[in-house]
C-alpha cells in the first residue's frame, strides 16, 4: 500500500489568542514553511508568522499608471492622428477635455489590478488545497483557527513537530496528507 | 468560550452611555455564521418574499414589455419632443445613479473613515447600489433611438473610422458610469469571497457546496492571504471614493457644460453628489428597515444605523437646501435676464407645483429628523425616507425638464407631458430594482459575516500575545 506523502501537520485551537502563541513560538524555534487560517482578518499573525509585505500596492500602482496613460494617449491618438476634426476651432490636442476619461481609466485599471493582483497573488482560484485534506478544516470559515507547519520546511520531522504543537493549548493536532 | 449576555461588544465601550450598540452582545462566532447563512441555506419560502417577488416581478413583466414596444417603434412612444427630448429617461437615469451613491460611500468611504457601523449594512448597500446602477444604465441606452448600436458609445476601430467625441460630457458619461458599475461589482464581489467560503463550508447539499465552492474561487483564510485581501480592499476602497464623488459629478456635467439657463452653474456637480447620496440614505433606510424586522436581525443592524443613517440624510438633506438656496441667489446676482427668468419660471411657470412639491419633501418634511423620537421610530422614518425619495425625483423632473422647456426664446418653448410608456419604463424598473434585491438576500449572506465577527470580543486579541513584539 502506498501512503500518501505528507503535506504538513496541522493544530486546531478554538481561539485566536492561543493560536497567536503558538505561531509565535513556532516561528521562534524556527520553522519558516509555516502557514495560519483563519476565519477573520487577524493583522498580527501575518507580522508573527513573518509575512510583512505584499506586492499587492505595486500592481495596483502599475495598473493605475497604465490605465491613465492608455486612457489619455487613446484621446490623443484619435483626436491629433487617427482622425483629427475642427470643432469650432478648438485645439485638436484639447486636454482639458480628456481629464476625465484618463481619470475613470486609472481608477478601472487600477481598481482591475488590485482585486486581479490580489487573487493572482493569493494563487486563487485553486481548485485542489491539501489543508481540505483535514475533515476537521471547513470550521475554519466558522469558529476555529489552524496552524500547520508544512513538510517542505527544512526543519521538519514529523514526531518533534507533533510534540511541539501538542505543547500547545490545542484541540486537535491532525496530519495532513498532500 | 462562552459570552454571557452582559458581557460588552467591543465596539460598545467607546459609545457614551445611553447608545445603542453597532452589535447586541450574546452573539459567538457560530451563532452569527448560522444567523446570517441560515436565512440563505435554511429558511424556507415564506409567503411575504413570494408575494413581494409577485408584485415587483409583474412590473419585471411590463418593463419587459415596454422594452420590446419602445424597440419595435421608436422613441416617440413618450412625451418627449424638440425642446423637451430629454424625458423621463434623463430623470430617472440621474435618480437611480444617486440611489446607487449610497452604497459606495457605506462601504469605501466610511471603511477609510473606520467607522465599525458600516460593517453589518455594506454588503446590502453595496448590492443596492449595483442594481441601481443596472436601472440607471437601461435609460440612457433605451433613448438611443437606436439602441442596438449602444456599443457606438465605446471607442473601438472600426470600418467607418470614426471616433466618439471625446470633448462631450455624454461620452464622459459612458466612461463615468460603466467604471462606476465595474468597481461596484469587483467591490462587491471581493468582498464576498471569505463569506462565500463560510457558505461552501457550511451548505449541505452537494450542488449548493459547489455552487458556492466555485464562486468563493477555494478560498482558505490563511493568513497571507487575509493581508493581501484587506491591503486589496483598502486600496478598492481608496479608489472608489474619488471616483462616487466623480460620477455624480460627470452625470451634473451632462447639464453644467451646456448654455441652457438653469443649467449652466457651477454649484451643480457638490449639489448633485449631496443629492445623490441624500435619495441613496433614503433608499438604504426603506430597505433596511423591513429587512432587520422580517429577517430578525434587529441585533446586527440595529437602531445605532437607522440613527446613523437618518444623521447622514438629514446633513445631505441641508447640503441640497444649501445648493437650492444658490441656485435662485446665483440666478438673480447674475442680473442675467434668462436665469432670472428661469428662476420665476421655476417657482411660477407651468411645472411651479412640481418645485414647491420639492421643497416640501426635500426641505421641510426632513426637517423632523432633527428630532431624536423621529429617527428611532422606524415607521415614520420609512415615510420619511420615501418623501425624499419621491422629493429627489421631483428635483431631477425639475432640473430636466423646466430648463428644456423654457430655454432663451419664446418661439421654442413647449410643454412635455410624459405618456403611460414613460410610466410603464419607470415602474418597471423599480420593479427589476426590488425583485433583484428580493433574490439578492435570500441567494448570498446580505451581511458581511466576516467583518461582523471583527466587532465581538471574542476576536480580540488577549493583552499577553498583543502586548509583545
Amino acid at each position: 500500500m502506498i501512503e500518501a506523502p505528507l503535506y504538513g501537520i496541522m493544530a486546531e485551537f478554538d481561539n485566536p489568542t492561543d493560536l497567536m502563541k503558538a505561531a509565535r513560538t513556532t516561528y521562534d524555534a524556527g520553522y519558516r514553511n509555516l502557514d495560519a487560517y483563519t476565519p477573520y482578518p487577524i493583522e498580527e499573525l501575518a507580522e508573527v508568522i513573518g509575512f510583512h509585505q505584499t506586492r499587492v500596492p505595486l500592481v495596483c500602482l502599475t495598473g493605475g499608471i497604465l490605465g491613465g496613460l492608455s486612457g489619455y494617449l487613446l484621446q490623443y491618438w484619435i483626436n491629433n492622428i487617427s482622425y483629427p476634426l475642427n470643432i469650432g476651432g478648438r485645439p485638436f490636442h484639447s486636454w482639458p477635455a480628456f481629464i476625465i476619461v484618463t481619470f475613470e481609466m486609472t481608477i478601472l485599471f487600477g481598481g482591475l489590478a488590485a482585486a486581479i493582483g490580489m487573487l493572482g497573488l493569493n494563487g486563487l482560484p485553486a481548485p485542489y488545497h491539501p489543508v481540505f485534506n483535514n475533515p476537521r478544516f471547513s470550521s475554519v470559515t466558522r469558529d476555529r483557527f489552524f496552524l500547520c507547519i508544512e513538510a517542505a520546511d527544512p526543519k521538519f520531522d514529523p514526531e518533534g513537530v507533533r510534540q511541539l504543537l501538542s505543547s500547545f493549548n490545542t484541540v486537535d493536532v491532525t496530519e495532513v496528507p498532500e | 468560550m462562552e459570552q454571557g449576555p452582559e458581557e460588552k461588544t467591543i465596539a460598545e465601550e467607546q459609545l457614551l452611555p445611553g447608545q445603542p450598540p453597532v452589535l447586541t452582545p450574546g452573539h459567538t462566532f457560530g451563532s452569527l455564521t448560522d444567523k446570517i447563512g441560515d436565512i440563505v441555506l435554511r429558511r424556507p419560502f415564506t409567503l411575504g418574499w413570494s408575494l413581494g417577488v409577485a408584485v415587483f416581478g409583474t412590473l419585471v413583466m411590463v418593463l419587459v414589455f415596454a422594452a420590446s414596444y419602445l424597440f419595435f417603434r421608436g422613441v416617440g412612444i413618450w412625451g418627449i419632443a424638440i425642446p423637451t427630448a430629454w424625458g423621463f429617461a434623463i430623470v430617472n437615469f440621474v435618480w437611480w445613479i444617486g440611489i446607487g451613491h449610497a452604497g459606495t460611500l457605506i462601504s469605501a468611504i466610511l471603511l477609510l473613515l473606520k467607522q465599525s457601523w458600516r460593517n453589518s449594512i455594506n454588503r446590502f448597500a453595496e448590492a443596492m447600489t449595483l442594481f441601481a446602477v443596472a436601472c440607471a444604465g437601461m435609460f440612457p441606452i433605451f433613448h438611443l433611438g437606436r439602441p442596438w448600436l449602444a456599443y457606438w458609445l465605446f471607442p473601438y476601430p472600426n470600418t467607418m473610422g470614426v471616433w466618439p467625441q471625446f470633448r462631450s460630457p455624454l461620452v464622459w458619461d459612458v466612461f463615468a458610469v460603466s467604471t462606476y458599475g465595474t468597481i461596484s461589482f469587483v467591490f462587491w464581489y471581493v468582498g464576498l469571497i471569505p463569506d462565500l467560503g463560510t457558505m461552501r463550508d457550511k451548505a449541505k447539499s452537494l450542488w449548493t457546496k459547489r455552487v458556492f465552492g466555485l464562486l468563493a474561487m477555494g478560498w482558505r483564510g490563511s493568513v497571507r492571504h487575509w493581508k493581501r485581501y484587506e491591503v486589496a480592499y483598502l486600496l478598492l476602497a481608496g479608489l472608489a471614493t474619488p471616483l462616487v464623488l466623480s460620477v455624480h459629478t460627470v452625470v451634473s456635467f451632462d447639464f453644467a457644460v451646456s448654455i441652457l439657463p438653469g443649467w449652466h452653474t457651477t454649484i451643480f456637480p457638490p449639489y448633485f453628489v449631496a443629492g445623490a447620496i441624500y435619495s441613496g440614505f433614503a433608499m438604504v433606510l426603506v430597505l433596511a428597515i423591513p429587512i432587520r424586522r422580517f429577517y430578525g436581525l434587529k441585533d446586527m443592524i440595529t437602531m445605532r444605523h437607522i440613527d446613523n443613517a437618518a444623521k447622514i440624510m438629514l446633513a445631505t438633506g441641508l447640503i441640497v437646501a444649501y445648493g437650492y438656496a444658490m441656485e435662485a441667489f446665483y440666478a438673480f446676482y447674475s442680473a442675467d435676464r434668462y436665469e432670472i427668468a428661469q428662476s420665476l419660471n421655476r417657482w411660477f411657470g407651468h411645472y411651479g407645483a412640481f418645485y414647491w412639491t420639492l421643497i416640501t419633501c426635500n426641505l421641510l418634511i426632513p426637517q423632523v429628523l432633527w428630532i431624536k423620537k423621529v429617527r428611532t421610530n422606524t415607521i415614520l422614518l420609512f415615510l420619511v425616507s420615501l418623501d425624499v425619495l419621491w422629493g429627489m425625483w421631483l428635483e431631477r423632473f425639475v432640473i430636466v425638464v423646466v430648463s428644456l422647456s423654457h430655454d432663451f426664446l419664446p418661439s421654442s418653448w413647449g410643454v412635455y407631458v410624459p405618456t403611460r410608456w414613460d410610466y410603464a419604463v419607470f415602474f418597471g424598473t423599480i420593479g427589476f430594482f426590488f425583485v433583484s434585491m428580493f433574490i439578492f438576500i435570500r441567494l448570498m449572506p446580505m451581511i458581511p459575516i466576516f467583518e461582523v465577527k471583527t466587532l465581538l470580543p471574542e476576536s480580540a486579541l488577549k493583552a499577553e500575545v498583543a502586548a509583545h513584539d
